[in-house]
């Protein structure tokens, strides 16, 4: 299946020219590293939501507007409800301390006037149900709210998506850039080499024959400049993953890129000479129906 | 329409290699450079093809040798109708067709070894099995010492001289040669010439387009075809209804 990929002597020199010899396999080298940085870091931001979504999947918050005075019955409740793991009450002076980051000691301080609501913190175990948690918060205080936390991080975790979906599409938008490289440079090729192909077409070569001949050398082009891409990419994102986002990877324990988003940016370089290979066949074949 | 000398020994049943019933050819909305073409071609003869520039030979080659389709007419090589052939369908026929351009076109970076033996390999001959036929062809030409030399590096006869091996070494049954000497002198038009007649004695059938008629006159049993602004020239009508039998010198 593979056997054009291996030609002989004779047919290698059929189209002269040695490796890196033209613009296509720098060309495809740059779109493989911008592919590799572009793709790693949607990758990445698909993970990092991936990592909130999951972290606060089953925390709750309840909040109760009128203050400390019913926060005790509104955690027993809390407490007293199947499924729920956890239960704590945040301390005053934790509210007023994250306050205060905004609004300043004088008016979110200790001894500020500044009414604060209840909150308590719960988590869920895995399969509970947050509706009936809610209706027994409820019933023991009715002015309690019950919010997932996943609600208010909505907005964050849409525009981690929108990202990772504009980084699919830069992604894919790039593989189109590279596709249409590959059909200028296969068409410069066909140009250059417009007496060889007359030649062994005459000669009773088929379509398939001299397609060989283009896709061979493209898919070459293609897998050398696109791995050399890649590799370059890999090391600017290990450099940069060491030292400018050692915060993100303590935020995130190192988890944003799965196993699976490796094997994923690890094949792109094949992808990338397979469309280029299969970019090229059309191209050639299209040209050479054109003719005789 | 037989030229030069006459009946030699042998008779053997003429069998029809070409044939061209009504061809008109024209080049995009311009007007016809070959007109109601009318002829057919006897396996192991020796055509020359003749006429002035412009009368529409190089034309007439080119659907011999299958670059081009005509506008109207059929075309049968080889017992087979090709006019409306599918492309796929060519290559097969191509095989058995060599082609002397007349501006050589060999491949410029490939040696003439590796020229000669592109229609072996192409035919898809093993390695192994091309070496020896191309030595013996290009010393058949006169270049055996030449064989790794690229076109550029070749004089104009001795470029030709491997385009008639590339040509040649595939044993085509049809041979189409676009003046293959004009681009060499005297001496070398003879040598090319008799290249071209020990081809015929083997077997194929030789078309040569030539303003030469030197040549024409050097090659006993050959036969014309003249054409004039696209027309066929063919008074005693030959060509149309070749003999049941000729003699092989």
């Amino acid at each position: 299946m593979l056997d054009w990929l291996f030609a002989s002597p004779a047919d290698r020199r059929l189209l002269p020219g040695g490796r890196f010899a033209g613009a296509t396999p720098w060309l495809i080298g740059i779109m493989m590293f911008v592919m590799m940085v572009v793709a790693a870091t949607g990758l990445a931001l698909a993970g990092g939501a991936r990592l909130v979504r999951e972290g606060v999947a089953h925390r709750y918050s309840i909040q109760i507007a009128d203050g400390r005075a019913s926060e005790a019955r509104a955690l027993a409740a809390a407490q007293s409800s199947p499924g729920v793991e956890r239960a704590i009450a945040v301390p005053e002076a934790d509210l007023r301390a994250t306050l205060e980051q905004w609004l300043g000691p004088v008016a979110a301080g200790e001894g500020a006037d500044l009414p604060l609501p209840s909150l308590i913190d719960v988590e869920l175990a895995p399969g509970a149900d947050p509706e009936a948690v809610a209706s027994t918060v409820k019933r023991a205080v009715p002015s309690a709210l019950f919010i997932a936390d996943q609600s208010r991080l909505a907005p964050m975790l849409g525009t981690l998506n929108a990202l990772t979906a504009i980084a699919g599409l830069i992604v894919l938008l790039i593989a189109l850039a590279t596709a249409a490289a590959v059909v200028l440079a296969t068409r410069g090729a066909l140009d250059t080499h417009r007496g060889t192909i007359d030649v062994l077409h005459g000669i009773g070569a088929t379509d398939l024959q001299v397609t060989r001949l283009f896709q061979r050398k493209i898919a070459l082009d293609a897998l050398i400049g696109g791995t050399s891409g890649a590799i370059v990419a890999a090391l600017v994102l290990l450099l940069v993953a060491g030292s400018g986002l050692g915060a993100v990877g303590d935020w995130t324990q190192g988890r944003l890129l799965r196993w699976g988003d490796l094997v994923i940016l690890a094949t792109l370089p094949l992808l990338a000479a397979i469309l280029a290979t299969a970019v090229a066949r059309s191209t050639v074949l299209a040209a050479l129906r054109a003719q005789l | 329409m037989r030229h030069g000398g006459e009946q030699g020994q042998r008779s053997v049943a003429l069998t029809t290699i070409v044939e061209f019933d009504r061809i008109g050819l024209r080049y995009g909305t311009g007007g016809e450079v070959l007109r109601d073409l009318d002829f057919r071609l006897g396996a192991g003869q020796f055509y020359f093809l003749t006429g002035p520039s412009g009368a529409g030979k190089t034309s007439l080659l080119k659907l011999l040798y299958l670059a081009q389709r005509p506008t109207r007419g059929r075309i049968s090589l080889f017992g087979t109708e090709l006019t409306d052939a599918p492309r796929d369908l060519l290559p097969d026929f191509r095989r058995r067709i060599g082609v002397v351009f007349q501006d050589f076109r060999l491949v410029r970076h490939l040696s003439a070894f590796d020229n000669v033996a592109l229609p072996l390999r192409v035919a898809g001959h093993a390695e192994a099995d091309v070496e020896g036929p191309v030595r013996e062809m290009l010393a058949w030409v006169g270049l055996a010492d030449r064989a790794s030399a690229k076109p550029p590096t070749l004089s104009g006869g001795e470029q030709q001289r491997v385009a008639i091996a590339r040509a040649v070494i595939a044993r085509p049954e049809l041979l189409v040669a676009d003046e293959p000497t004009g681009n060499v002198d005297a001496a070398m038009a003879q040598r090319i010439l008799h290249l071209l007649t020990a081809l015929n004695r083997l077997g194929t059938t030789v078309v040569v387009a030539t303003h030469d008629l030197g040549l024409i006159a050097a090659t006993p049993g050959s036969q014309l075809i003249r054409l004039e602004n696209g027309n066929l020239v063919d008074p005693t009508g030959a060509l149309r209804n070749p003999p049941a039998s000729l003699a092989m010198a």
